[in-house]
């Protein structure tokens, strides 16, 4: 006869096994498709650029990972920390780091009143929300233009009203590019809050008012903890990708100003430097996952409470 | 009480949901107008006229890239969301086990990575696999889209099941419901909102992708992204906005009739 | 997954079917987007009943990393001209002797012995051009013949000119502006060049593809781009004139060739022999509205083509026009450095 203990040792032992086996899938996928690749990517930046792009195989330098943060100025050969690269750095976080907090702003009372709304309705809100995103983001990014152009809609119509004489400039300013940014990555947020925020249990809300909160003290102390899930996966998935972005910022900012992603873009492609491209990228990602990991730490700790 | 005090209202929130809905829509709206547009541009209106709609039938390219974006993105989010709901299933409401934080990452890495990396190395395996093979159709694309959709689709189901606690489950079981009924009867249908929500959400990346299409693609495997990336560096007209009205409205319908289908059955 | 792959192939089979009804071969172009006549395809699918499918790339690189890398599918790429000598030299393409076809005699001349395909032994001509000025003249009255338009901007065109983020393009004309040649490491030409283009950024309003829209609504004033986007944005809006810059401007000729693993060969040779007959070129031209490299094309151009300003360089500035050379990987690398450091 089995201890207790060896009883419960060998049930979560298979709950172990049983979630290993559940991930697989996913695992299997992501290493083929994503993870393994990065290997090479991680290889690549250890390597001698080629002549005309891709690298010389077998052939070993750390010039590429060298001239991620030191550059050799061209014209009196001083070594320097790569400031290009560091401006272009701080100008990429910045926006993502804004556009997370906007599309928070935004998306959280755009996802709080959607779940609200009667269990009816509720998935035909959903559904309108995303609708807009199934025409595709070069397209959505155009019609965007066509909105805050100088005689484009938003200025038409305050010039109609009187409002404005003269067009207010929001092409190619960075308030052009923050509004077409929080356009496109409201979604990313609003759908995982969305998902926290059904589950809202309401009792909870009334428990607060009972208690004499008023409506901010509820929301602030009774619904944003208990969706806390959805804002940090909602921030995740705006902010990462939004690091890399770079159809919006070209197409609103007018590519004036290099983003992250048409740094590494250049180098895979007029650049010919792929080892610089992905010694680059390599080096965000290290920094992304340790973002990352530090929110699954958050995350994984209450989620054991809930159990 | 006289009035009904709603626990639910929150100052403000109403009428920003609405703006955000209207801003939302206001570029698509100016877009699906503009489709109709007589004249060539995208900005300046010169009347009523169906040419573009007319252009966009006749362009045989345009329409296949559109058919193979729809079919990319329902496989990829299809076996994205399945994967992504076993995973989540996997790593949430549970104390920390060895690995799990590990597989966090791996599950999230396809996020962290800027495209255009992704796309190279793809480029790079997937060529010599198909020179190995001999094989080169869509599955590149569809194993590719796959991948980066899961993590789009975990999120989501990960932070509603987060919010979801175990005690439904265990009085399931406390009545002798078996894991599997327990997951089908209770688990599957509280956690629904969260995988449609993913599930959307997958989709959507898939249908948007450019970067890591462009570099994965074979001959004649054009998405519409693809095909209207190379479009950007000559002439758009509003062709590319009635074939973007067009795709819209069928996937409008396509979903509603999805929705008057899942109404009846519940 | 099994299911899903054998469900693609269905899916496939079923697009693929939605195409040409019976095909006896097929051919694959891999070309720039939009650059490919319609009509030119449908009538080269009729005459020898091959099934054309045309995937597009938006850069040299792209092209050259994809079909580098094996496994692609392609039978015919559309290179530019600086970067045919990459191609050749890297073996990637098939030396399929499109002087011994029988349409070579249509060639334009001054077309078959260029630096990057002597004789053409690879490919054909498809489209060239040139990027100058393209300049609304309601606001500018001067001359527009020169790149100080957009590396020294008048006052009256500050914070409406739009510069094409071509970093060869742009380098070579800053360079000769400050009265360098091309692919020069002169550290003085090099630091003038860095500056005037860091000085005169912040007077551009952007570096953006897709200019033409933008001249009709008149939200540029002047862009340094392609003169056949030129032509178009003159039709939107009549003020527009083209200049060509007098220090030094560059052309650009893409030309097509067969790919050394193409599945296609004889589908790919037919084509490249197609494409030499002066009434396809005109159809090949009038699409993108560039000119092409086949006498007695003119003919065959829709009629706004004909004529044009924009396509003929005038008689005292043909020296100023060259064509960009590459220049090797260490200059490369330092014109990179210089742009990333314009961009930052």
């Amino acid at each position: 006869m089995a201890s207790a203990k060896q009883v419960a040792q060998s049930a979560h032992r298979k709950d172990v096994l049983n979630r290993w086996l559940l991930s697989t899938p996913a695992l299997l996928i992501i290493l083929f498709a994503a993870v393994g690749p990065l290997f090479i990517v991680l290889l690549y930046s250890f390597m001698v650029k080629g002549d005309y792009g891709d690298v010389k195989f077998g052939q070993f330098s750390l010039d590429g990972w060298f001239n991620v943060f030191m550059q050799r100025d061209i014209f009196d050969d001083t070594l320097t920390i790569n400031d290009a690269h560091l401006a272009i750095f701080w100008r990429s976080m910045k926006l993502s780091l804004t556009t997370t907090i906007l599309t928070a702003i935004f998306g959280f009372p755009t996802a709080y009143f959607i779940a609200t709304r009667s269990e009816r309705n509720r998935d035909i809100w959903l559904f309108l929300v995303t609708i807009p995103f199934w025409t595709n983001l070069l397209i959505r990014t155009f019609a965007m233009q066509e909105v805050i152009r100088n005689e484009g809609v938003i200025n038409s119509v305050l010039k109609w009203l009187g409002v404005i004489d003269q067009p207010i400039q929001m092409m190619y300013t960075d308030w052009g590019i923050l509004f077409g940014m929080v356009y496109v990555y409201l979604p990313l947020m609003v759908l995982p809050l969305y998902a926290s925020m059904e589950k809202l249990d309401f009792r909870l809300v009334e428990a607060g008012y009972d208690l004499y909160a008023n409506s901010f003290q509820v929301l602030w102390r009774i619904i944003i903890p208990i969706v806390k899930p959805g804002i940090i996966a909602g921030s995740i998935l705006v902010f990462i990708p939004s690091l890399g972005a770079y159809v919006t910022p070209r197409v609103l900012g007018g590519g004036k100003n290099m983003m992250l992603g048409n740094l590494i873009d250049l180098q895979f492609g007029q650049g010919r430097n792929w080892p610089l491209g992905s010694a680059i990228s390599i080096s965000l990602m290290a920094i992304v996952m340790l973002a990352l990991l530090f929110y699954v730490r958050n995350a994984t700790s209450s989620g054991a409470r809930h159990g | 009480m006289a009035k009904r005090f709603d626990i639910r209202r929150q100052w403000g929130f109403t009428t920003i949901a609405m703006i955000c809905f209207f801003l939302l829509y206001l570029p698509i709206i100016t877009l699906v107008v503009f489709a109709f547009n007589s004249g060539q541009s995208l900005a300046v209106w010169e009347g009523v006229s169906f040419r573009w709609f007319v252009a966009a039938w006749n362009n045989s390219q345009v329409q296949e890239a559109a058919i193979r974006s729809l079919v990319i993105a329902l496989f990829a989010s299809t076996v994205a969301t399945f994967s992504a709901t076993m995973a989540a299933l996997a790593t949430t409401r549970t104390a920390p086990y060895r690995g799990l934080t590990f597989k966090y990452a791996f599950i999230n890495q396809p996020l962290m990575v800027p495209e255009i990396v992704t796309a190279v190395a793809l480029l790079i395996i997937f060529a010599r696999i198909k020179v190995w093979t001999g094989y080169s159709g869509l599955g590149y694309l569809i194993l590719a889209h796959t991948a980066f959709c899961i993590p789009f689709a975990y999120l989501p189901i990960r932070a509603r099941l987060e919010s979801m606690d175990l005690t439904m489950e265990r009085a399931a079981a406390d009545l002798y419901a078996t894991p599997w009924n327990a997951f089908r009867r209770i688990t599957l249908p509280l956690l629904w909102p969260g995988i449609l929500a993913g599930f959307m959400l997958a989709f959507v990346i898939s249908l948007d992708d450019v970067v890591i299409t462009e570099f994965v693609k074979s001959g004649g495997q054009d998405t519409l992204p693809t095909y209207m990336l190379g479009q950007l560096r000559r002439i758009i007209t509003p062709e590319m906005n009635a074939i973007s009205t067009v795709f819209l409205v069928i996937s409008v319908l396509i979903v509603t009739l999805f929705f008057l289908v899942s109404r009846k059955r519940a | 997954m099994k299911a899903k792959l054998t469900a693609a192939f269905a899916g496939l089979a079923i697009i693929a079917s939605v195409g040409a009804a019976h095909a006896d071969g097929e051919l694959n172009v891999f070309n720039w987007g939009n650059y490919t006549s319609p009509e030119m395809i449908k009538k080269f699918e009729e005459q020898y009943k091959v099934k054309v499918t045309v995937t597009d790339y938006d850069s040299n690189d792209a092209a050259l990393a994809k079909v580098r890398a094996g496994g692609h599918g392609f039978d015919i790429v559309v290179p530019s001209a600086n970067f045919m000598p990459i191609w050749i030299s890297e073996g990637l393409l098939l030396e399929s002797r499109p002087d011994q076809m029988e349409n070579f005699k249509n060639v334009d001349e001054r077309w078959v012995n260029v630096e990057w395909d002597m004789g053409r032994h690879y490919s054909v001509p498809w489209q060239w051009g040139l990027m100058g000025m393209i300049v609304d003249t309601s606001l500018y009255k001067g001359d527009i013949n020169t790149s100080s338009i957009f590396l020294n901007p008048p006052a009256e065109l500050v914070g409406k000119i739009n510069v094409a983020p071509e970093m060869n393009d742009v380098m070579y004309s800053a360079i000769r502006n400050v009265g360098g040649q091309w692919c020069t490491t002169d550290k003085e030409v090099l630091k003038k060049v860095r500056d005037t283009l860091v000085e005169a950024k912040p007077k551009w309003i952007a570096m953006d593809y897709g200019v033409i829209e933008k001249f009709a609504s008149r939200d540029f004033g002047a862009a340094f781009y392609w003169n056949g986007a030129a032509i178009r944005s003159r039709l939107a809006n009549n003020d527009v004139k083209f200049g060509y810059p007098k220090e030094g401007f560059a052309y650009f000729m893409d030309s097509a060739a067969i790919i050394k693993d193409a599945k296609n060969v004889d589908n790919a040779k037919l084509f490249l022999n197609f494409i030499m007959d002066p009434q396809n070129a005109g159809m090949i031209s009038g699409f993108a509205k560039y000119a092409n490299g086949i006498k007695g094309s003119e003919a065959f151009m829709p009629d706004d083509m004909k004529g044009a300003p924009e396509l003929a360089v005038p008689k005292d500035l043909e020296a100023a026009g060259e064509f960009l050379k590459p220049c090797g990987p260490e200059v490369n690398e330092l014109y990179t450095k210089i742009w990333t450091d314009v961009l930052k």
